[in-house]
């Protein structure tokens, strides 16, 4: 389907238009880049429609040669993990530009190009299935979303995208190596040259080198996801990013990480995975509570959702190595739920900052009257991010623990302990921010989160409402393309599906 | 009588290593001069033997042309230390050379 | 599909309609709506559900399913993997019972709400929570999967949240308003593994397919146990997680009323009722349950007796009666504990409400020692009161307490005549701490002089449940009495045919007639410490009074042992030890720079040196043999 093309050289060229556009007026970005997004959902709404019933796990193909002698093509599979991210994508761009982009004063044009490049490099990751164009799509989404942060973020912004640059980048060069040793071995079993992903699939490889292949794939996503201990870049990275930044970082591309670990490290090194699998479980339950620890201890509002972050993809790396479809599908709930909950507190802490020109909480306070909109709204994706019942990140956060379970519950039951940690830090943060008394004789009169403000977020939470109670959709979508035949399956209840019921 | 070729090369060495030494520890930019030109003729010294050793002429060759290149870098040495000393230096001396301001 | 269904089976998915879409109203009107509609939307669609629960009990009861209970499946929530949820409820008697009381009470509650926020800004937030939580409550207990229960269990804990911390300008509430969140969450935690130990054994949480017959025991069943008997502990506020329930009293005195005394704090005893075969394949839990129950029973009974403050008087005396329920669960009288929770729910919510018009009227001084005399002053609420804690005393005969508390008292005997001695000498406490608080709130001098009159829409509540703390004990009764066991009976078909009494040996009267005297014991002592004299009255300075007052020192332990080893660990660690090594790797490429950059200082002499050793160090690697 040649519309998957359509996905990355749309927001290309969006990103010409409006670089183009700000030239003529500052204003003029904004709405290519709007036209833009709204030509994109089209475009995936149509994508998502013209895939045919009962066609297997790869929803959409199109392949076309770039650089024959080498084995590189221009190909691009969709299944239905990357078209639930896709959507993800698309959704979080709204408020990206929808909230956050439009008051850009400085440079409009390059900002929303470089914002709609990042979003064309992202789509390209989520379904390119050549390794070099996933690669090549990998840096397009780094380098972009790097000046971005460079040119338009807050006090520390060089710093913080440099080091955001170096891990990022050092990690994606272990990932090449990885892919091209990979190539290597493949050529020489076969003779032939080719970074195909489905062909790469079959190469035979020693357990050890297996295992040192999928640790560069591993590293570089576990930067990205990100992983405890690799996961110091994010916190300052999140903090100096402008709104949108954030938004999109932490909505959709920690996301990449968690996508890269299903397609990639499991389903590429499948024995290798399972055989790393308890590493990486130890890991995940060390990022819920660590990153659920210094949550709790940071005063800086944006870097208390940061690490909160931390804790929640811990979830995802859990449920991607509990080797089940269960924790698979709990770890795409997950992703999909965080995206929107801390997108949508990356919006109101970009709102706060805006307002008070302060992000540290310790000169917050007594909120609610001056803000009744903007800290209903906090309360309410706070609520979500501690994983109330009902909403969809209990969702996945149950999958993923009942998966885990499965497979070991000690790691379960310090998964369920960060539930507690999250309840402390989201009450914290709603507790510092928004009740009590303010600081000083009160505050001035604040703007409120106006129309366009309530209905993007109540989307937003609607989304969540849905997930949580209605999630059966993305679960059929994320499951069949899942590697789940391929791990190893792992203690099967002993009672058939579902039991008696009455 | 004719000495041995692995007595010249002996006595190349230790021109060579004399040039050398010289090298490291004069100060004196003059005699530093004079120690690479040592270092040179040793260098040649060890091609004349090895072209006697072989019966070939491409160590007479390369001896020529060490003497060429010799006098080329004794030319650009000694005009870098007369402008030096032009320029106002009070000293020879090389290791005042990082305090590049003339 | 929904058509198929008999109507009876609308009722149920309606009931919890009815206040979910009144909070829903009033969560999107964003405070715009006008007070007096505020108010009727609120109460009235609780009164609906109540009145709804009401046709609903009549019509189940008059002809009930051949199983006793009625399916409704909503939707499948979560099929993946082998797992299977869904959002579906079961009316069976034991929901019916639940209902009853979370709508009725709730519903008189709501009422009285009406009149007691008269007046406060905020009172769409305030009723959207309150309907929230009557909805949350009553997905818990239609529930027939226990992941559907759980999402009842954590959404009454966040409105319990949101309504202790209502007035949240003041710091210390919101504060109460987290403890309380955090607290539970640690028991929900315990709970949500449990749930993943119970769905990893039976491969769904459906409670039917939980309970068939034959459970396996062994550790395992012991360990699932526990797990729920913690998430049961700390919602319900027994011992070690009681110390949430003092300070939730921040909240508005209809919130103490409805969440913290009727409904939200019984959830725990439901839930063990509900999977009380579970409990029987572990006896070790079960025997744990019987003596924290009792444990909770005694301390929070000594607490109340030194409290100063009306409210967590009465806060305490809840943390002692869910004491008494989960003693008799701890000794298998389910039943028994359904109907004291069925009492308690009544009188209790009888005392908050009694208490917040006493407030009200007193300028919101909430200290007994600052009150006094108001019995003349406020006859109806002095009589409403008094109902309450006679009932809560468990005055003999004449109150639903007393019935209530008796049935506990024979299972007690018949586990273990410790377990009883434990549970008389709690009723002796409870009557002590109820009429001193009666003694010194309403007899006596008057200290402070109440202003204003009770409004009729707080008045009529009072009335309704002064009447049910009275009479609601009378559908069951003790053979010795009179063989009326409509309860138990009602409740067979769920728990189990009632527990055989006494028997005919003369020890089951004996047995009552001891029942009966403790608490009258009680009102004695209380009369002859704290009735009314002239001047001051002042409460107890001993050293055990103060350990009493402040709840036995659990808060300052807890705070001791693990708050502050956890902040403190936190703020050292508030910088992340792991972004520190990045910055040490910086440290060491500038270090290493600045070693290696003096290599390149400009000398030739050294520059002629490092060529020269590095050529013979290549000349002996590349001669190297």
């Amino acid at each position: 389907m040649i519309a998957l093309y359509g996905l990355v050289l749309l927001p290309l060229a969006g990103a010409a238009a409006a670089w183009l556009a700000g030239r003529a007026s500052p204003r003029a970005p904004w709405s290519v880049a709007i036209a833009t997004l709204v030509l994109l959902a089209g475009l995936l709404a149509y994508v998502t429609h013209a895939v045919p019933a009962g066609g297997g796990p790869w929803l959409a193909h199109v392949s076309a040669p770039w650089i024959p002698a080498l084995g590189i093509t221009l190909r691009c599979d969709m299944d239905g993990l990357g078209l639930v991210l896709l959507w993800l994508t698309v959704a979080l761009s709204f408020p990206c530009v929808l909230l956050s982009s439009r008051d850009i004063a400085d440079a409009p044009g390059t900002f929303h190009a470089l914002l709609l490049a990042t979003i064309a490099g992202v789509d390209g990751v989520f379904i390119a299935t050549d390794l070099f164009l996933f690669f090549f799509f990998w840096e397009l989404m780094l380098v972009p979303l790097y000046v971005l942060i460079t040119v338009w973020g807050h006090e520390d912004r060089t710093r913080a995208a440099f080091k955001f640059f170096l891990f990022t980048q050092g990690s994606g060069l272990l990932m090449l190596l990885s892919i091209l040793g990979l190539v290597v071995v493949h050529q020489h079993q076969t003779g032939v040259l080719t970074f195909d992903y489905f062909t790469l699939a079959t190469t035979h490889l020693s357990p050890p080198l297996a295992m040192g292949l999928m640790l560069g794939f591993f590293v570089a996503f576990a930067v990205k996801l990100p992983v405890v201990p690799l996961h110091v870049w994010l916190p300052d990275t999140h903090t100096q990013a402008p709104t949108a930044g954030s938004v999109l970082l932490a909505g959709v591309l920690l996301k990449t990480g968690g996508y890269g670990l299903i397609r990639f490290v499991v389903l590429l090194f499948p024995d290798a995975a399972v055989r790393f699998a308890p590493v990486a479980l130890a890991l995940g339950a060390l990022g819920i509570l660590y990153g659920a620890w210094l949550a709790l201890m940071q005063d800086d509002i944006k870097r208390l959702i940061a690490y909160s972050s931390v804790s929640h993809l811990g979830f995802v790396l859990l449920g991607v190595f509990s080797g089940s479809a269960l924790g698979m599908a709990g770890a795409v709930v997950q992703m999909v739920a965080h995206g929107l909950s801390t997108g949508a507190l990356f919006v109101i802490a970009g709102a706060l900052q805006d307002r008070l020109h302060t992000r540290d909480l310790r000169r917050m306070g007594g909120l609610w009257p001056a803000l009744p909109h903007l800290s209903a709204t906090g309360l309410v994706f706070a609520i979500a991010s501690l994983g109330l019942p009902g909403l969809g990140n209990f969702v996945g956060e149950f999958l993923v623990l009942l998966a885990t379970w499965r497979v070991s519950p000690p790691i379960a039951i310090l998964g369920a302990a960060g539930l507690v940690l999250s309840a402390l830090y989201a009450l914290t943060m709603i507790g510092r921010a928004f009740l009590g008394s303010p600081p000083g004789d009160g505050w001035a009169a604040l703007p409120d989160f106006g129309a366009r403000h309530m209905t993007v977020l109540g989307a937003a939470m609607a989304l969540l409402l849905a997930l949580g109670l209605y999630p059966q959709p993305v679960l059929d979508l994320s499951l069949p393309a899942l590697p789940h035949d391929a791990a190893r399956p792992i203690a099967s209840p002993p009672v058939a599906p579902g039991g008696p019921r009455p | 009588m004719t000495a041995a070729p692995a007595q010249a090369l002996l006595l190349a060495s230790m021109l060579f290593a004399l040039g050398l030494l010289g090298v490291l520890v004069r100060r004196n930019l003059l005699f530093m001069l004079m120690s690479i030109e040592i270092m040179l003729n040793a260098a040649a010294l060890a091609f004349v033997a090895a072209g006697m050793r072989w019966h070939a002429a491409d160590g007479q060759v390369m001896f020529l042309m060490i003497l060429a290149l010799a006098a080329a870098e004794a030319a650009v040495g000694l005009a870098i230390l007369l402008r030096l000393h032009a320029a106002g230096r009070p000293t020879l001396d090389a290791d005042t050379g990082n305090r590049l301001k003339g | 599909m929904l058509a198929l269904l008999p109507p009876l089976a609308f009722l149920p998915p309606l009931i919890v309609l009815c206040p979910l879409a009144a909070a829903t109203i009033l969560l999107l009107s964003a405070g715009r709506m006008p007070a007096p509609a505020t108010r009727v939307l609120a109460a009235g669609a609780v009164g609906l559900a109540a009145v709804l629960t009401l046709w609903l009990a009549v019509r189940f009861l008059s002809a009930p399913p051949p199983t006793h209970r009625l399916d409704v499946v909503l939707w499948h929530w979560l099929r993946v993997g082998g797992f299977d949820a869904r959002i579906a409820f079961t009316l069976d008697p034991l929901s019916l019972v639940m209902m009853l009381v979370v709508t009725g009470v709730g519903f008189l509650i709501h009422l009285y709400a009406c009149g007691y926020m008269r007046g406060d800004p905020d009172v769409a937030r305030f009723f959207a929570c309150m309907t929230l939580f009557v909805a949350a409550m009553l997905v818990l207990v239609l529930s027939s999967d226990l992941l559907c229960l759980y999402v009842g269990w954590e959404g009454v804990g966040l409105c319990s949240y949101l309504l202790i911390g209502f007035w949240y300008a003041e710091a210390a509430n919101g504060a109460a308003a987290r403890k309380a969140f955090i607290v539970t969450r640690i028991g929900d935690a315990a709970l949500l593994c449990g749930l993943l130990l119970l769905a990893t054994r039976a491969g769904g949480l459906d409670i039917t397919m939980l309970l068939q017959p034959g459970q396996p025991g062994g550790p395992v069943a012991e360990a699932a146990a526990a797990l729920l008997l913690g998430g049961a502990l700390a919602k319900s506020a027994q011992v070690p997680f009681q110390i949430w329930l003092p300070d939730a009293m921040a909240g508005p005195t209809p919130v103490s009323a409805l969440i913290h005394a009727a409904t939200m704090v019984t959830a725990g005893v439901y839930l063990i009722a509900r999977l009380h075969p579970l409990f029987l394949a572990a006896p070790t839990i079960m025997a744990a349950t019987a003596v924290l129950g009792l444990v909770t029973l005694l301390l929070a009974a000594g607490s109340a007796l030194a409290q100063t403050d009306i409210k967590r008087i009465l806060a305490f005396s809840t943390i002692s009666q869910l004491g008494y329920m989960f003693l008799a669960l701890g000794t298998g009288a389910w039943g028994a504990a359904i109907f004291h929770l069925v009492t308690h729910a009544l009188f209790k919510a009888l005392l908050f409400m009694a208490a917040g018009a006493v407030i009200l009227r007193v300028h919101h001084q909430q200290d007994i020692f600052h009150m006094g005399g108001l019995g003349r002053a406020m006859p109806g609420v002095f009589a409403a009161f008094a109902a309450g804690a006679a009932a809560l005393a468990g005055l003999p005969l004449v109150t639903a307490g007393f019935y209530s508390k008796e049935a506990i008292l024979q299972q007690a005997w018949h586990a273990s005549p410790l377990l009883w001695a434990g549970a008389l000498l709690g009723a002796f406490l409870t009557a002590l701490y109820i009429s001193r608080c009666v003694f010194i709130v309403f007899l006596g001098p008057v200290r402070t002089a109440p202003t204003g009159r009770t409004e009729a829409s707080m008045a009529i509540p009072l009335a309704g449940l002064s009447v049910l703390a009275i009479t609601g004990g009378l559908i069951e009764m003790p053979d010795a009495i009179a063989p009326v066991h409509l309860l138990f009976r009602l409740l067979a078909p769920v728990l189990g045919p009632p527990p055989a009494e006494g028997g005919a040996e003369g020890g089951a009267g004996l047995l009552l007639l001891t029942g009966a005297l403790a608490p009258l014991a009680g009102i004695a002592m209380a009369w002859v410490l704290w009735r009314p004299r002239a001047g001051t009255a002042a409460p107890a300075a001993g050293e055990l009074a103060r350990a009493a007052r402040a709840g036995w020192g659990f808060d300052a332990a807890y705070g001791l042992l693990l708050v502050r080893p956890f902040l403190a660990l936190g703020w050292l660690n508030r910088r992340d030890l792991f972004d520190r090594v990045p910055d040490l790797l910086a440290a060491a490429t500038r270090w290493g720079a600045a070693v290696l950059g003096r290599m390149q200082d400009g000398r030739v002499r050294r520059y002629a040196g490092w060529i020269a050793a590095g050529t013979v160090a290549a000349l002996c690697l590349a001669v190297r043999p």
